[in-house]
């Protein structure tokens, strides 16, 4: 650990503020909370909120596990898990259970959280309502209204036109019957674990200055119709390298003539799995 | 066999290797010393520094060669360093009117109090690149001293009542940008804190769209002056105010049509721009953004890009640019696969529909 910085690179009344900010946003679940989100050492849309709300949460009795599309070992994951080893000297881990923070880019774990787990989601975009809307002012407003009719009618516009709803990630959700809430871009295979999840979320987007947060056994729904259920991705295949068949597959593509594998995008699952089997 | 990603961790040490030996090239060339930076490159520090939020000739020149020359880099590592920094309080308000003028020019009168002094610019170089080295003549400067304080010229205008305050509109103490996150509407000083950080180029690009009628607002240059101001806090402990140096600013005051309207009389209204050292090409553009962002205060119709205060200061940031804009090389692999499958399914569902067409999904699933 470095002793050039403060404890996990950010002064005691930046994370003051953070927590406070934290605390705003636990007790309204789902609401997008306004915080001065400082510049950080890596680069705005790299993970900068989930890295000061990492930071504003870390103790030096922490384990710390970092994972970016379900694995420790991709380039961006990795550096993350170096800056906090180097600025807070924290323990850190690939195994999900043995952490006690997770800050997370694009999935949540297949391993069951527990009630003494936090996860950390980085969000490039927190505002669910952008794409159909880009003006701020008038997105809070509709927040403040609860007025979703822009999403139903999105939504249903794809039903209209694809005979589905044609989103595949960050796929929006009602956040305890009150905010409409972006997940952060994990696939909608990862929704129903967000529902009455024992674990707290929270939620750092640091280019847009804003953070939420899931409390534990929170209720989260995805959009729906009653006629048109809420439905997750669904593969043929199992994984090839543990056999999983109910986790979120990455297809790798093995040669240039249309070979493909099937694989766990959460290496620590599948890692687990295998060394369960080889037992 | 699939072969795992491993390897991450090395693969990152290694790349920081090549950078680093990519950054200082040929070691038999001497490695440029900060003061070199310093005293040569001044306008490349001094844009650093005003982009970085950070008065610091010194560290902006480290942040130059840290990052090889790459401005916006070096701004991004000005910043993370500022972020670390403990904050003791605000000064008071500078004074540009006491400023030590070492440039002042006027596109609206042919002669001002004070004169015109051109000062050391690029305007009339001629752009004929000198091969050799780069001989330092002894200066020549006029005997005549200058004048210790220059009246500015829109003050000259105010006088007559034929310009718009300076303190026109509402004057709200302003928030720190650098500590609270911008809302919207935003207010003018706030907007001004975000001009004044954003890229230059982004800056220059809408101030340009606004003089080729994308709201068009008729601007003159009424003032630009460069020099040194002095910088001057009152502590809270000590209840008086202290001067702790001065810095170099160039400042400038646009002058623009206005035909009334609104409830307003016709008069001239002003544009603001200020940058941290020589900066005169930034602080012009934001003169020009700075007047076209106040169109729903003077109640214009607000038809352009450069007149939507959202388009202009959500996006004028390069940090954050440069950051989401590159964040696209990071992996993506699992909303891609959710994207190919939904893909694979519409597929499947049209060539269910027009079985007379070929699927352009069957051969990819395996």
């Amino acid at each position: 650990m470095t002793s050039d910085y403060n404890f996990a690179f950010l002064d005691e009344n930046t994370k003051r503020m953070l927590r406070r900010a934290l605390l705003k946003a636990v007790a309204l679940p789902g609401y997008q909370v306004p915080f001065g989100s400082r510049e950080m050492p890596l680069p705005y849309g790299w993970g900068t909120g989930g890295i000061q709300l990492t930071a504003a949460l870390l103790g030096p009795d922490d384990v710390l596990k970092v994972i970016d599309q379900g694995a420790d070992d991709t380039t961006n994951a990795v550096n993350i898990r170096r800056f906090f080893a180097r600025v807070t000297g924290v323990a850190t881990t690939e195994r999900t259970r043995e952490a006690s923070v997770i800050q997370t880019r694009h999935r949540i774990p297949e391993t069951p959280l527990r009630e003494d787990q936090i996860l950390v989601f980085q969000v490039p975009e927190p505002e669910p309502l952008r794409t159909l809307e880009p003006r701020e002012a008038e997105t809070r407003t509709l927040h403040a209204l609860a007025d979703y009719g822009l999403m139903h009618v999105k939504l249903y516009e794809d039903i209209a036109q694809y005979g589905h709803i044609a989103t595949s990630y960050d796929y929006p959700v009602l956040v305890d019957g009150r905010f409409l809430t972006s997940p952060s871009p994990i696939p909608k295979f990862d929704n129903p674990k967000l529902d009455r999840s024992p674990a707290l979320m929270l939620f750092g987007a640091g280019r847009e200055k804003r953070l939420y947060a899931i409390p534990p056994y929170t209720h989260v729904e995805s959009l729906a119709f009653d006629d048109h259920p809420f439905e997750i991705q669904r593969w043929e295949q199992q994984c090839q390298l543990c056999g999983s068949g109910d986790s979120y597959l990455d297809e790798v593509v093995t040669d240039d003539r249309g070979s493909r594998l099937f694989v766990c995008s959460d290496t620590d699952y599948c890692g687990q799995r295998r060394a369960e089997r080889a037992a | 066999m699939y072969v795992a990603v491993k390897g991450g961790e090395q693969a990152i040490s290694r790349s920081l290797e090549l950078l680093a030996e990519a950054r200082r090239g040929d070691p038999s060339v001497p490695e440029l010393s900060l003061e070199q930076i310093r005293e040569q490159l001044r306008l490349g520090v001094a844009r650093v520094m005003q982009e970085g939020s950070l008065y610091d000739e010194e560290l902006a020149a480290l942040a130059m060669r840290q990052a090889a020359g790459d401005m916006l880099e070096a701004i991004f590592l000005l910043r993370a360093y500022r972020t670390t920094l403990p904050h003791f309080g605000y000064t008071r308000p500078l004074d540009t009117n006491a400023m030590r003028v070492r440039r002042r020019v006027s596109g609206t009168f042919k002669d001002i109090p004070g004169g015109q002094v051109l000062g050391p610019t690029y305007d009339y170089t001629q752009r004929l690149l000198e091969f050799g080295n780069v001989a330092s003549e002894p200066s020549t400067q006029s005997d005549a001293p200058m004048p210790d304080v220059m009246p500015r010229v829109l003050d000259l205008l105010d006088a007559e009542a034929l310009i718009e305050r300076a303190d026109a509109g509402s004057d709200p103490e302003p928030v720190d940008l650098t500590r609270e996150p911008m809302m919207f509407p935003a207010d003018r000083a706030t907007r001004l804190q975000n001009l004044a950080r954003g890229d230059e180029g982004f800056l220059l690009g809408m101030a340009y769209s606004t003089q080729r009628g994308y709201a068009e607002s008729h601007p003159f240059a009424g003032e630009i002056r460069m020099g040194e101001v002095d910088v001057v806090i009152c502590p809270e402990e000590l209840g008086f105010a202290i001067e702790i140096g001065s810095i170099t600013l160039t400042e400038c005051q646009m002058i623009n049509q206005f035909h009334g309207g609104h409830g307003l009389a016709p008069q001239f209204t002003r544009g603001y721009g200020l940058s941290m050292g020589e900066g005169e090409r930034k602080a012009m553009s934001m003169a020009l953004v700075d007047r076209t962002l106040r169109c729903d205060e003077l109640g214009e119709p607000s038809v352009a890009p450069a007149q939507n205060q959202e388009f202009v200061l959500s996006h004028s940031d390069s940090v954050e640019a440069s950051g989401f804009v590159q964040h696209l090389k990071l992996p993506h692999y699992v909303d891609f696969q959710a994207e190919l499958s939904l893909l694979r399914t519409l597929s499947k569902q049209h060539a269910q529909q027009h079985p007379g067409e070929e699927a352009c999904a069957a051969e990819t699933s395996s």
